[in-house]
């Protein structure tokens, strides 16, 4: 890919969708809808995740997200967030499909609520119920290339490895199993969960994730909007270097003006 | 629940707009093109859900 070309025409695709942003962005946590829409413009995302959960029939005239990011011009992907077992994960999608429409979703099934670390044999469960009924499922996992191979053998359309624990803004703890999860995979990777601000983004990215998906680094940020904006960028960023092609490491210096004519 | 109505007119009566809700009747869900069609019946159990902010 020529450096022109890289800039204007760079997409990924999944399920055969196409997007130009490889940033996804969650909408839990923000202080008001208002916020949330704001920073999600300010990120450039063409996907959100957004949960499933039951309506307040008691205040049905509260404000709903819909109203704020409209789901015509962002793709919503209705995740499982909350889900303890594939049971609870396939039920949720089911109404989540019925609700917006479509069969792109993000599966995760947790194993506990201190780690929040996934199960990954609820997982491999509900990604294969879910793909014999149609769903196309972008599967959070854990940063193991063989669980990642399996998930993918099952019908995974995206695998989305943690970078850290969810909401940790610890950053990328692995790099060396993240980088064999996408040189093994035949599916997009993004990181998700673990970053915790923009060069943490960047990393995933020169590592060759197709892309990033995050929540509380930007909801939890002071300014929530302009870290919104230094994640596009970092992702742009890393996204660019591992196009580009970084030099080798050395062990020592290598002068960068000419010694021919030094006076 | 009054019998004989609908689960449209249901989520009408609790002032929900039927576009944006998916309905679970009786741990089955219910088709969105069937909401206007399914009578709501003594005993049934709704579980009635709709996208809000999350990671």
């Amino acid at each position: 890919m020529n450096a022109p070309e890289a800039f204007n025409s760079d997409t990924w695709t999944v399920a055969g969708r196409t997007f130009t942003s490889r940033l996804i962005v969650g909408t839990g946590k923000y202080k008001s809808l208002e916020e949330n829409a704001a920073a999600v413009a300010a990120s450039g995302a063409e996907i959100v995740t957004v949960a499933v959960r039951r309506v307040n029939i008691s205040d049905p005239s509260q404000p709903m997200l819909t109203d704020f990011i409209d789901p015509k011009q962002i793709t919503y992907l209705p995740n499982t967030a909350g889900c303890f077992t594939a049971d609870d994960a396939i039920r949720t999608l089911r109404l989540a499909r019925e609700a917006g429409g479509w069969n792109l979703v993000k599966l995760e099934v947790l194993g506990e609520a201190k780690t929040l670390y996934p199960d990954m044999r609820e997982t491999l469960k509900a990604t294969e119920v879910l793909v014999k009924e149609g769903f196309e499922p972008m599967v959070y996992c854990v940063d193991d290339p063989i669980a990642a191979k399996q998930l993918e053998e099952a019908g995974a359309v995206a695998i989305m490895p943690l970078g850290a624990p969810i909401g940790s803004g610890l950053g990328i703890q692995n790099r060396v199993t993240i980088r064999l999860i996408v040189e093994g995979a035949g599916v997009p990777v993004l990181v998700d969960a673990g970053v915790g601000t923009a060069s943490d983004a960047a990393q995933a990215m020169e590592l060759g994730c197709d892309g990033v998906l995050m929540n509380t680094a930007i909801a939890e940020a002071k300014d929530p909007v302009l870290m919104a904006r230094a994640m596009k960028a970092a992702v742009e960023a890393g996204r660019f270097a591992y196009l580009a092609g970084r030099m080798q490491k050395r062990r020592y210096a290598d002068p960068s003006s000419p010694l021919a004519g030094l006076i | 629940m009054a019998g004989g109505i609908s689960i449209v007119e249901m989520l009408g009566h609790l002032g929900l707009d039927h576009r944006k809700v998916a309905v679970e009747r009786n741990f089955e869900i219910v088709p969105r093109a069937t909401l206007s069609e399914v009578a709501v019946a003594d005993g049934d159990a709704y579980e009635i859900v709709h996208f809000v902010g999350g990671g």
